[in-house]
């Protein structure tokens, strides 16, 4: 049923009584041509695009839990492309074109707002930096400014731009196409537009195991619900990736980390836009319920457990009350965490493996959510292809082999 | 905020240790070229389970040690010193279990 | 004047101390030990809020912090106000002034009513399915509309100028809630000898205890033993008592997260207090006793003021002396509503009946009929009328078959409900324990701890007053024993108060309305009702976190405290299934929400990182200088002589340093005292150079990689002995580069014998360059024959410098001739004041960071983390002569051989120069091969560093170019938005390629 104010209006007058299912949740069949392994927003939308695009319908995807249980529905929601290196500027503004049409394509409204994001800079190194990500964004076709501090507080008022704070802010990029968008409704959105093209959105299914032929091949997948077959898989499951890939005999470069996040009880608008500071650690923006969303860094030890410490969340704090010093008596409503992980040169995996037939897409760190829809629809093509998709085709696994890594250090550390 | 029990001090707050990644970790040869050298600098253990990883206390006796930790439930099994054998897990999961 | 519906006598408010207050602009009275809720309910006072999406008039629930409807701003001042205090949280004091909030123009007369106009359309989820057309009305149109309609109150506009402290705190038992079980969990443990801290979020201690007005125990009043338990706790040493503190949130290893609250309830605080405190406390156990929480009966328009929860109206008469309304209906379906009835008729109440739910009477029912109120079996509400209050219900029989037929339309001005109560498991949640399901009473009750704790009491389902008491004694006991201590032995209490219902009813109550379209709310703050729910699992939302991720239910700001065990049996319910089989959301941290000065604590302002300051610090700024952030170090930017502007200052230095001499405060950079038989075969394994055979006396430029061969720190190293070397690193590296020393040393060459110190803070540094260094530093330096021939560049010299014992260094990081003298850093002011003195008398002057930059770019030298980025090797660089050829192992030796670092290609340090020598190119401007590169042209390069050199007369620059060496002469491209700057690759060394001038 198509969504619209018509539609919703219609119902209304039924009490919303015939809505159908958003998706369908069937029970596994036998097989399918492509298996994709992790119900987040980047499995969905590689589902997704698989059908839409490629014609590829006979799909399934496989989530241990509840879809988007995973980082979809734990991170801050920010979507920017601002990155330094050409692979990643071409990589994550792939994304952001898809997400500024992405409600009208999936006829799902993913509150994508571009209320642009601000990164400040606090000292001269910080200058540097941003002024290099400026100059390769320009270069790029990115849209992106230098703001000074004044131009900056008055992006955003209530910034604390005083001289006499332990790290005053001396300025700021602006990226205005950036922002934030909802998270649960990328997932749903993805589900309910590829559930109604064909694809079999399996839930509570884990993966125990891939089956491989005597050629090495995958056959398909070994899971609660039994065996499922398949010539392609693509795993894209975040934090969970070593344990899947571990499954096929593969090693990954990957490191999970716990990451956490907050939001605030909700408030009038006060915070227009997203906010973010690399060198005090600490980002923050406002949901449209009111919500302050605000992040942190990661836990420092690999972790499972999708909890961190204390002390984190207070370091994040502790910086967002020196940007906002009105924000003080704001309390904390809710904090969780999620894995993230992470790669040595905090750029993401996306790209075909040793195994023949088997994909993966995961390595995001702490940065995936921004990239969604272009991770979903450049994991489909190259499930599709067989081949890398161009833009996906650097962040291959085997980089790692030639040394030619993509180092988004300087423009990660614990940004989103 | 975790408890680590340093070997030397004793049981101390996470925030005077530096986490530094899997332990036991082979350098690669000075010769080492392709897989080998790569295995070394960018693949490590990310077990979800049982991992051997090493900490340093730098707020207190600056020494690098090593534990087993479960890195679901971020309960520490056991702190070594460093230049102990690596334990033998098998057995460490049998007495924890057991316990 | 008493408010109106204050009880003569009664409750645990001091009537002898009457305070005023003010809500919404108007004045009341209340009392001490009020609350603003109780004081506002004394005073008649029922509309507080209005609902977050249909804007309903909204009056209190509960009496305690799970209230969800009446959130309120309290204002002290622009700095120090509040917003979204439930009003049940907020002690009142004597000037309170406090407003409603989420509405315009006022309570009484909102606008966002409207909305409920809009309700049916606005179910749950309506947003996700309209917004979208036209596309480009979402960022014009629609979105400014929901942000303006959201939020609940308003943040302050000026900053808190309050102080939060932070408290770290170890102790053997924890007792979480002050309740019956806790406290008597606390009294075992202290008995023991246990180092105890109990808390108890409320300003009262003694939990239920404080709303039983007929409770006994071991002979006297509940309250009563309760005073005397926390007397007996107080004037224990080893015992802390907590009150007004939240145990909020648990973390791993038992420790656990309080918050204080300091001087919320005082009129006019002390200003040294500070106005929260954060514990952290790490216990060897912990004893949860957290109590239990009613829950609510979901029935039609359940949501009116006036409509609350039957404890809370118990609470309200027996602990504030409110009277919550003067004519009452009871629902209830289990017999703990019965006591607030009987309570409140006692009170003087109109108990017009008690509707329950139950098709038999129980001995509650008995008696409360015998004691004359009416009482209707298989009886639900049906309906809720009223305006800005309830003012009377519907009544309606369920008969055996399921059947709902309305009976009777009863006036009323307060309905109490109670479906029975939920166990508090959130904090035990928290510890990741393991939640069991018990079928018989439908609670979820504490399983399999994580952590080391226990629960004891209503939040381990216990009931019964003296089975809490004797259950906490014995979890209190068991928790001193488990540490160590030597319990008193068994105790148990003579008791006997009223049994709360475990558990009850959960779910949709039967009703004969049409349950597509009535509201019968289940999340009542974020107006998420029954029909809400079903709508989610028609939708396919099946798992719980869809259906609350979904309608939102439990993630307003009570976090489903009231409402998550119900919307769980509704959406089990809608889709056939138990309530184990859907399971329960995660309760996440914090309990009730902390705020964000809290977890900043002390670390603002000044104290928001440490401030690292050299031993010249203060002489700088008597020379006005301004300064810049390097890491934590503050360091001298530059020294303006008369109104020079940073552009004139710099010149001026370059060209004195130059042509005359200039002093510089070297003393941020790391500095690493490496010691012991193995000194110098472990910095030959360290760093690429050959260190074996450097001579006593020499110095060499180390370049430090890690082992992927990438340049990762620079420095220079002197060898004061055969076994001693000082080893120097960039400022923001030393701690970096020394954890990496100690990391190979430990762990992969402990056979090794030496030993690092870490000296950065040690030795003050000044250094003196240019044409004039020797002359000047002569009188300093005691019985070393500073000559070239004796002291050559890349020397160093243990020596006594200005009377102290010292090191002498010749280097130079300018290109002229150079000296470093390292001094104790106590004496490092004197000797600088004493050296810029002569420096001055020569013609020379002091020269900050930034002609530091300009100077040694003009010889090519690299500054690691400017000009490098950690993806460049040596040869990159332009330093590929420092790698010993000859060279065993060394850290990157692997790494950089790899044939992707050696390969053609690679970017390479070079220079730039442009046409007009006035053009100062920008850093980080990217290099590209025509002048108008189109949209996604591949860069050749960045610029690292770029200046105007007034010694040269022209901007210079240093870039990374790919094949960079190769293109000398070639002419590229920085495109700028103002049109695009030619530039040519030159030689990097634009100053003295020789060098002839530091061997002056």
């Amino acid at each position: 049923m198509h969504f619209s104010f018509l539609s919703l209006l219609r119902a209304a007058f039924s009490a919303h009584q015939n809505w159908p299912e958003q998706w369908r949740s069937p029970e596994p069949k036998s097989s399918y041509d492509v298996i994709i392994v992790g119900g987040g927003g980047h499995g969905l939308a590689a589902a997704y695009y698989l059908a839409s695009e490629h014609g590829i319908r006979n799909v399934a995807v496989v989530e241990k839990g509840w879809i988007g249980g995973g980082n979809t529905g734990r991170n801050t929601t920010i979507v920017r492309s601002n990155y330094l290196l050409e692979e990643s500027e071409a990589l994550y503004d792939h994304a952001l074109k898809l997400w500024e049409n992405l409600s009208q394509a999936l006829n799902y409204n993913v509150m994508f707002s571009q209320r642009g994001v601000m990164m400040l800079a606090h000292t001269v190194h910080d200058v540097q930096s941003f002024k290099r990500h400026l100059h390769a964004n320009r270069l790029a076709g990115i849209d992106a400014e230098w703001l000074t501090a004044e131009q900056a507080r008055d992006f955003c008022p209530g910034l604390n731009i005083s001289p006499n704070i332990r790290y005053p802010v001396v300025g700021a990029t602006l990226q205005r196409r950036a922002g934030t968008a909802r998270h649960d409704a990328v997932a749903w959105g993805y589900a309910r537009a590829a559930s109604a093209l064909g694809v079999d959105i399996i839930q509570n299914c884990e993966v125990t195991g891939i089956r491989r032929g005597p050629d090495g091949a995958v056959e398909g997948v070994e899971t609660s619900k039994g065996l499922i077959r398949a010539k392609k898989i693509g795993v894209s499951a975040a934090g969970n990736t070593s344990v899947i890939m571990d499954m096929a005999g593969i090693r990954m470069p990957l490191e999970s980390n716990p990451l956490q996040a907050l939001v605030s009880e909700p408030l009038k608008p006060i915070i227009s836009c997203v906010v973010m500071s690399n060198t005090i650690h600490a980002y923050i923006s406002q949901s449209d319920k009111g919500d302050l969303v605000i992040g942190a860094g990661t836990d420092q030890y690999v972790s499972y457990s999708q909890t961190g410490g204390l002390q984190i969340t207070a370091h994040t704090l502790d910086a967002i009350c020196e940007l906002f010093p009105t924000l003080r008596r704001v309390r904390m409503m809710r904090n969780w965490g999620g894995i993230v992980d992470n790669t040595t040169d905090r750029s993401p995996i996306l790209g075909k493996t040793p195994v023949p037939g088997l994909f993966v897409n995961c390595g995001w760190g702490t940065g995936g959510f921004k990239a969604t829809p272009g991770a979903g629809h450049l994991l489909a093509a190259t499930i599709a292809k067989g081949e890398p998709h161009p833009i996906a085709a650097p962040f291959s696994l085997d980089r790692f082999a030639r040394g030619r890594l993509i180092d988004e250090a300087a423009a990660a550390a614990v940004a989103h | 905020m975790l408890l680590i029990t340093c070997p030397y001090c004793g049981p101390r707050p996470e925030i005077e240790f530096a986490a530094r990644g899997e332990a036991h970790v082979a350098r690669c040869a000075p010769d080492a070229t392709g897989d080998a050298i790569a295995d070394f600098l960018y693949f490590r253990a990310n077990t979800k389970g049982y991992l051997a990883e090493c900490w340093r206390h730098v707020s207190g006796c600056g020494r690098f040690f090593n534990a087993v930790r479960h890195t679901v439930t971020d309960k520490f099994v056991t702190t070594y010193k460093v230049d102990d054998p690596r334990p033998d897990l098998a057995a460490l999961v049998a007495e924890e279990t057991a316990r | 004047m008493t408010a109106s519906l204050r009880t003569p006598q009664g409750g645990r408010i001091d009537r002898s101390k009457p305070l005023r207050f003010t809500f919404d602009g108007v004045s009341y009275t209340g009392h001490q030990g009020d609350t603003l809720a109780s004081a506002l309910v004394a005073n008649g006072v029922r509309l507080l809020g209005r609902s977050f999406k249909y804007h309903r008039p909204r009056g209190l629930v509960a009496a305690g912090t799970e209230e969800p409807n009446a959130l309120v701003t309290v204002i002290r001042d622009a700095g120090r106000t509040t917003p979204n205090l439930p009003a049940t949280a907020v002690e009142l004091y004597d000037g309170l002034v406090a407003e409603s909030q989420n509405r315009w123009p006022s309570l009484k007369w909102d606008i966002g009513a409207l909305n409920g106009i809009g309700s049916p359309l606005f179910v749950s989820g309506f947003y996700y399915k309209t917004f979208m057309w036209p596309k480009s009305f979402w960022k014009k149109v629609y979105e400014p509309q929901i942000r303006a309609a959201a939020g609940f109150g308003k943040a302050p506009k000026a900053a808190d100028p309050d102080r939060y402290a932070n408290r770290f705190a170890h102790c053997d038992v924890l007792v979480v809630g002050a309740g019956p079980a806790g406290l008597a969990a606390a009294l075992a443990a202290a008995e023991a000898g246990a180092k105890v801290i109990l808390c108890d979020e409320n300003a009262e201690l003694g939990g239920s205890l404080l709303s039983d007005a007929s409770a006994t125990i071991e002979g006297r009043s509940g309250r009563d033993w309760s005073a005397d338990v926390l007397m007996n706790l107080a004037l224990k040493d080893n015992v802390t008592v907590l009150p007004r503190t939240t145990a909020f949130g648990y973390y791993q290893d038992n420790a656990v997260g309080l918050l204080e609250r300091i001087t919320d309830h005082m009129s006019d605080p002390a200003s040294h207090l500070p106005r929260e405190r954060l514990w952290q406390v790490r216990a060897k156990r912990v004893v949860i006793c957290a109590g239990a929480l009613e829950r609510p009966l979901v029935f039609p328009e359940n949501d009116r003021p006036g409509i609350m929860l039957a404890d809370a109206a118990r609470t309200y008469l027996n602990r504030f002396g409110a009277l919550p309304g003067r004519r009452a209906v009871v629902f209830t379906a289990t017999d703990s509503a019965y006591a607030a009835a009987i309570d409140l008729k006692a009170a003087g109440v109109h108990v017009a009946v008690i509707a329950d739910l139950r098709p038999k009477a129980s001995a509650a029912a008995e008696a409360a009929r015998a004691a004359g109120i009416r009482v209707e079996l298989s009886t639900v509400i049906n309906a809720t009328h009223g305006k800005l209050a309830v003012e009377k219900v519907q009544l309606a029989r369920v008969s055996p078959s399921g059947a709902v037929a309305p009976t009777e339309t009863i006036a009323c001005d307060l309905v109490l409900h109670s479906a029975g109560f939920t166990p508090t498991v959130s904090l035990f949640s928290q510890s990741r324990g393991k939640l069991v399901f018990d079928e018989a009473r439908g609670v979820f009750l504490p399983g399999a701890a994580h952590e080391d704790n226990a629960s004891a009491g209503a939040c381990n389902g216990t009931a019964d007053l003296s089975a809490c008491l004797n259950e906490g004694y014995a979890v209190g006991a068991a928790a001193a024993r488990a540490v160590g201590r030597t319990t008193l032995g068994d105790k148990t209490f003579a008791a006997e108060g009223l049994a709360i219902e475990i558990g009850g009813h959960f779910g949709e109550v039967p009703h004969a309305r049409d349950a597509t379209r009535v509201k019968c709310f289940v999340d009542i703050q974020h107006d998420v009702t029954a029909k809400d729910i079903r709508l989610a699992t028609r939708e396919g939302f099946r798992s719980i976190e869809h259906v609350k991720r979904f309608t939102t239910t439990g993630m307003a700001t009570d976090q489903g405290k009231s409402s998550n065990m119900n919307a769980l049996a509704i959406a089990a319910g809608h889709m056939g299934l138990n309530v184990p089989q859907v399971g329960l959301t995660t309760f996440r941290r914090p309990y009730t929400p902390v705020s964000f000065g809290a977890f900043a604590g002390s670390n603002r302002g000044d104290l928001f990182d440490p401030l690292r300051k050299t031993a010249t610090h203060d002489s700088a700024v008597a020379l006005g200088a301004p300064f810049e952030n390097v890491g934590l170090w503050k360091r001298a930017w530059w020294f303006p002589k008369a109104n020079e502007d940073m552009h004139a200052a710099v010149a001026r230095e370059c060209k004195t340093v130059r042509e005359t001499v200039g002093v510089f405060d070297a003393s941020t950079l790391g500095k690493i005292e490496v010691v012991g038989p193995d000194a110098a075969e472990f910095l030959h394994r360290m760093y690429v150079n050959p260190f074996l055979k450097l001579g006593v006396g020499k110095c060499r430029y180390g370049i430090l990689t890690r082992d992927d061969g990438f340049v990762y720190d620079d420095g220079v190293i002197g060898r004061i002995a055969p076994d001693r070397f000082h080893v120097t690193t960039t400022t923001g590296g030393a701690p970096r580069v020394l954890a990496m020393m100690e990391d190979y040393l430990q762990t992969e060459w402990p056979d090794l014998d030496v030993w690092l110190t870490s000296t950065t803070e040690q030795w003050a540094v000044v250094a003196v360059q240019g044409p004039k260094a020797r002359e000047v530093i002569a009188p300093f330096i005691e019985g070393v024959d500073l000559s070239n021939a004796a002291f050559p560049h890349m020397s160093v010299v243990e020596c006594t410098i200005m009377g102290v014992p010292g090191r002498l260094f010749r280097v130079s990081f300018t290109g002229e001739l150079g000296f470093e003298l390292n001094v104790p850093a106590d004496y490092g002011r004197a000797l600088w004041d004493a050296v810029h003195a002569r420096v001055v008398e020569f013609g020379g002057c002091p020269y900050g960071t930034e002609t530091m930059h300009v100077l040694r770019a003009e010889k090519g030298y690299i500054i690691v983390g400017q000009d490098t980025d950690g993806t460049l090797t040596p040869d990159d660089a332009g330093v590929g002569w420092a790698v010993g050829k000859t060279k065993g192992d060394f850290v990157g030796k692997a790494g950089m051989s790899r044939p992707d670092l050696t390969g053609p290609g690679r970017k390479q340090i070079v220079g730039l120069v442009a046409s007009d020598p006035k053009v100062v190119l920008d850093e980080g401007a990217q290099i590209t091969p025509m002048a108008n590169p189109p949209k996604g042209t591949h860069a050749l390069g960045h610029v690292t560093s770029a200046y105007h050199s007034s010694v040269l007369g022209k901007g210079i620059a240093l870039a990374v170019i790919e094949g960079g060496r190769a293109r000398m002469g070639e002419t590229l491209y920085v495109p700028m938005p103002t049109g695009a700057i030619a530039v040519t690759v030159v030689d990097p060394v634009f100053y003295d390629k020789e060098g002839k001038r530091l061997d002056a």
